[in-house]
């Protein structure tokens, strides 16, 4: 009961237990919420608060322990506060807010047979729902893409659960050379008998995951990343196409047939403040370097970034 | 005292100072000032004292408010606090943001011959003395053994938390974001309703020992079910408000540089985009901003993207200036800030620029027809009267619809269009869950979410056996003691 301990009130500090860096632009926390750790459900995610200047951001519950009271996120280092996240946040430190978990969790079908496909980042929210199919005891096929061998994670994790895993990289230094779609078209001539795709990862990648199984008529689930800002349905920003209709991204979804999805109309409402985010990464950037931190320096940054630790 | 008629009572309304239009345009200062000691003194002259008052039928919590009025001309300031916080736990609150001209004032017996008693300002006098002077009514709080949960910290849920406190309960209240105070918070910007006074009446209640738990979804994090089940809550009350925005459902909804009011209040007002890039939360900042839609929501949305720096901000509704849900004050406010107005006027369509960004809104001159169901007369569009407005922004404002969370979440019984129903003391569905505010009557006021607030927490006392002695009479004595020789008045409760 993390966060509903007796006698304390504002804003609660969510610690990270444990840090670990998968690549230059990848890294994964482990952040203590009992609470959440034992609601989390597979397709969910949290608004996580870096500190009290923040910015809100929807990252998804890559993965939870109920027995240790963790949440497993898994980041990529894209913007502003992804960016400064990697470099303030280490075991110890507290997230000034965590709120969670959101949106509806994915409704596990009965297929008997089903490709889960992550792409880049999407490796990490397609884990628990990968899990999850096992668990009911379908046969799994991974098929994970990256761009080189190096940017490679969770395969052992993924070894564990599935029961064919494709790696499918850029230039071919793992696995097949090709993209994810490679890997779905090799999985469905191989199998005739596949009854879902899901599919996580950048809508463009989702966007021709879902064009590779439309003919083939294969039911597929996707998860959107719309821009968010409260995640409760209360701002609209993160609406979406589907099907004609609007969605609400974080209480409708984030899970919505892939067949039915407008990702064109997503990936141009993504853009609605590059400028910004430019202005944004740029000015934080000078400030690094004008201080060109050493490791010890890190604690000094971290000091700036959570002036009211403790 | 003399009786006081119309005609011996200062015949104007007591002005109140405002910042000056063109100067406060472009900042978030508060633009009314609010009354000084002598100019409330004046206006407290201007009550008649009615035997039968109206205008406390005119206001939904009923607040005595000849009798305020009058501790106000006797100078007794805190007297008159007690007197408002009998029944209203926010006067600094609902003295600047109730829609008095259609509650309090409206119905005020002055109001027929000259301009009615400016309640509301002072309400807000007084409201704000005890909030520089810290006074708190922490009554003698003899302590059950009831643990209370209450999700949302809008007006709702503070007004249940405080009655609950006050009768004992261990009261967590549990927000979903990082901050509590609900729409007063996000949504109602700072020029109109600071977030100090936010802050200070979150205190009153931490004062009366009432918890805070932020970062908390319920519904989502743990169940109501789970609250009653599992926590161990013996009653809970649901005051989520009715925040799901509406969009208008026309071509080029879906286009950068369109978004919801919400949105834009939370960025502003929540997030503090408007310090972009200090703080990481961006805005949207447009040049020339339309907002559709004239109600409260729709004023802020303009006078915020005034303030935000837009060269042109125009607001357009689809029926006429009389029909407009906004209260007066706020339409005022706004023209004088040099906001445009196209009144009766439909926006048809949102415009593209190439690129997935809005140019420009096409809109429609609209004729007042027939009165429909609301008893407003329909507006009725104007064949081949369409005509572009040139735009970077548009923001809708046009109302909004139930959270769907909770009901996603548990066995409530919901009506057609996804709210909360309740029976007449406001317990839901579930024994031991009560609902109030937006979240069951769809988009209200503060001073009604109020006192649902209040309701609920009526329905749980007697639902939970608590025996409401009703509150402490404020006219000086009890069984013909003067109140200050009772012990159990404002006797603080032990730290
Ligand atoms: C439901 C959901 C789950 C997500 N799960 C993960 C996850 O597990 N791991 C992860 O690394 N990222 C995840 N994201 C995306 C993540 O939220 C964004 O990468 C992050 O907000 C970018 O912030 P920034 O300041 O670092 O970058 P910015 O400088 O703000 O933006 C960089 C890029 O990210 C995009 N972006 C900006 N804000 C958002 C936003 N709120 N949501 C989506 N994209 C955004 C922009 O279009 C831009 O291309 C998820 C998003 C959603 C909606
Ligand atoms: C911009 C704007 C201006 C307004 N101006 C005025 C005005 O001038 N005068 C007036 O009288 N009224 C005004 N109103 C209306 C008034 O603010 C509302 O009627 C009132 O706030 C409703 O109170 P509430 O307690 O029902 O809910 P809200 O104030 O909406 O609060 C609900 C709270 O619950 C939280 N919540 C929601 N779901 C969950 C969950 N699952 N778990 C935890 N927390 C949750 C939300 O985050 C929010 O903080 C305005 C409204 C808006 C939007
Ligand atoms: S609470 Fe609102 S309606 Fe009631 S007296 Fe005060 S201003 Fe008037
Ligand atoms: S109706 Fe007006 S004049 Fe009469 S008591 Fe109320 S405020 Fe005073
Ligand atoms: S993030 Fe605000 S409505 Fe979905």
């Amino acid at each position: 009961m993390n966060s509903i301990a007796p006698g304390r009130s504002g804003p609660q500090p969510f610690e990270i237990l444990r840090r670990e860096d998968y690549s230059d632009v990848t890294y994964m926390l482990e952040v203590h919420h009992p609470m959440m750790a034992r609601a989390a459900k597979p397709g969910q995610f949290v608004i996580v608060m870096s500190h009290a200047n923040g910015e809100r951001i929807p990252l998804t519950i890559a993965d939870f322990n109920r027995e240790k009271g963790t949440i497993t996120l898994v980041i990529q280092a894209v913007g502003k506060s992804t960016m400064e996240m990697q470099q303030t946040l280490t075991a110890g430190s507290m997230l000034h807010g965590l709120a969670g978990p959101m949106g509806i969790p994915t409704h596990l079908s009965d297929a008997r047979k089903v490709i889960c496909v992550g792409g880049g980042l999407g490796v990490a929210p397609v884990y628990p729902q990968a899990r999850a199919m096992k668990q009911k005891g379908a046969y799994v096929i991974g098929v994970l893409g990256f761009r080189n061998k190096d940017l490679v994670f969770w395969e052992d994790k993924f070894r564990a659960i599935c029961d064919e895993l494709l790696i499918c990289t850029d230039d071919g230094s793992a696995g097949i050379k090709g993209m994810v779609t490679d890997g779905i078209k090799q999985a469905i001539e191989k199998h005739k008998d596949i009854e879902e795709v899901i599919a996580i990862g950048p809508p463009v990648m989702m966007k021709a995951s879902a064009n590779a199984t439309r003919v083939a008529k294969i039911k597929t689930m996707v998860s959107l990343n719309p821009i968010m800002v409260d995640g409760t349905g209360m701002c609209g920003g993160c609406r979406v196409k589907v099907g004609e209709k609007v969605k609400f991204a974080c209480v409708d979804g984030p899970d919505f047939d892939g067949h039915e999805v407008d990702f064109d109309d997503l990936m141009v409402r993504l853009r609605r403040y590059k400028e910004e985010e430019r202005v944004a990464t740029e000015r934080w950037s000078e400030t690094c370097r004008m201080s060109e931190p050493g490791l010890g320096e890190l604690s000094k940054i971290n000091e700036m970034a959570f002036p009211n630790r403790n | 005292m003399k009786k006081r008629t119309v005609r011996t009572i200062p015949q104007t309304r007591t002005p109140v100072q405002e910042l000056d239009p063109t100067i406060r345009a472009r900042n978030f200062e508060e633009v009314n000032c609010g009354y000084s000691e002598s100019e409330a003194l004046r206006e407290s002259e201007r009550c008649l004292f009615c035997p039968d008052p109206k205008c406390i039928e005119g206001c939904p919590v009923s607040i005595n408010i000849p009798q305020f009025i009058q501790k106000i001309g006797e100078k007794n300031f805190r007297g008159a606090y007690d007197t408002i916080t009998a029944t209203n736990l926010l006067p600094a609150v609902c003295g600047r943001v109730c829609p008095q001209e259609n509650q309090c004032e409206g119905v005020c017996t002055v109001g027929e011959n000259l301009e009615p008693v400016a309640i509301g300002r002072l309400e807000r006098f007084v409201g704000d003395l005890a909030i520089k002077n810290h006074w708190v009514n922490k009554p003698y709080i003899h302590p059950s053994l009831f643990k209370i949960g209450i999700i949302g910290s809008g007006p709702s849920g503070m007004a249940c938390a405080a009655d609950m406190a006050k009768a004992g309960c261990d009261v967590t209240v549990f927000e979903a974001f990082h901050q509590p105070g609900g729409v007063l918070r996000y949504g109602i910007p700072d020029f109109r309703l600071p977030n100090t006074v936010v802050d200070a009446e979150v205190e009153k209640l931490k004062d009366l020992g009432v918890k805070f738990e932020c970062n908390t979804l319920a519904g989502r994090l743990f169940t109501i079910e789970q609250m009653i089940e599992e926590l161990g809550f013996h009653a809970v009350f649901i005051g989520t408000g009715a925040g799901y925005p509406s969009m208008l459902n026309i071509p080029g909804d879906s286009l950068n540089g369109v978004l919801s009011a919400n949105e834009l209040l939370t960025r502003c007002n929540l997030m503090k985009a408007r310090e972009f890039p200090k703080v990481d939360t961006p805005l949207p900042l447009g040049r020339h901003v339309v907002v559709v839609g004239a109600g409260n929501t729709a004023m802020d949305a303009l006078r915020v993207s005034k303030r935000l720096g837009a060269e042109t901000v125009t607001c357009v509704y689809r029926r006429s200036k009389t029909e407009c849900p906004a209260r007066a004050e706020e339409v005022h406010h706004a023209e004088q800030e040099g906001i445009e107005f196209h009144w009766l006027t439909n926006p048809i369509e949102v415009l593209d620029d190439g690129n997935g960004n809005v140019r420009a809104i096409r809109c429609i001159r609209m004729d007042l027809g027939e009165p429909d169901d609301s008893g407003r007369r329909r507006p009725v569009p104007i064949q081949g009267s369409e005509f572009e407005l040139e735009t970077d922004e548009v923001v809708y404002a046009i109302g909004t619809n139930a959270n769907p969370i909770i009901g996603q979440t548990s066995k409530l019984t919901l009506n057609k269009r996804g709210y909360i129903e309740t029976d007449s003391n406001l317990m839901t569905s579930i024994a031991g869950v009560f609902a109030g505010g937006d979240i069951v009557t769809g988009a209200a006021t503060v001073i009604e979410a109020m006192g649902a607030g209040r309701k609920a927490a009526r329905g749980m006392k007697a639902y939970l056996g608590i025996r409401d002695i009703g509150p402490i009479p404020t006219d000086g004595s009890l069984f013909g003691i003067a109140l200050s020789e009772h012990n159990f008045t404002r006797v603080r409760i032990a730290e």
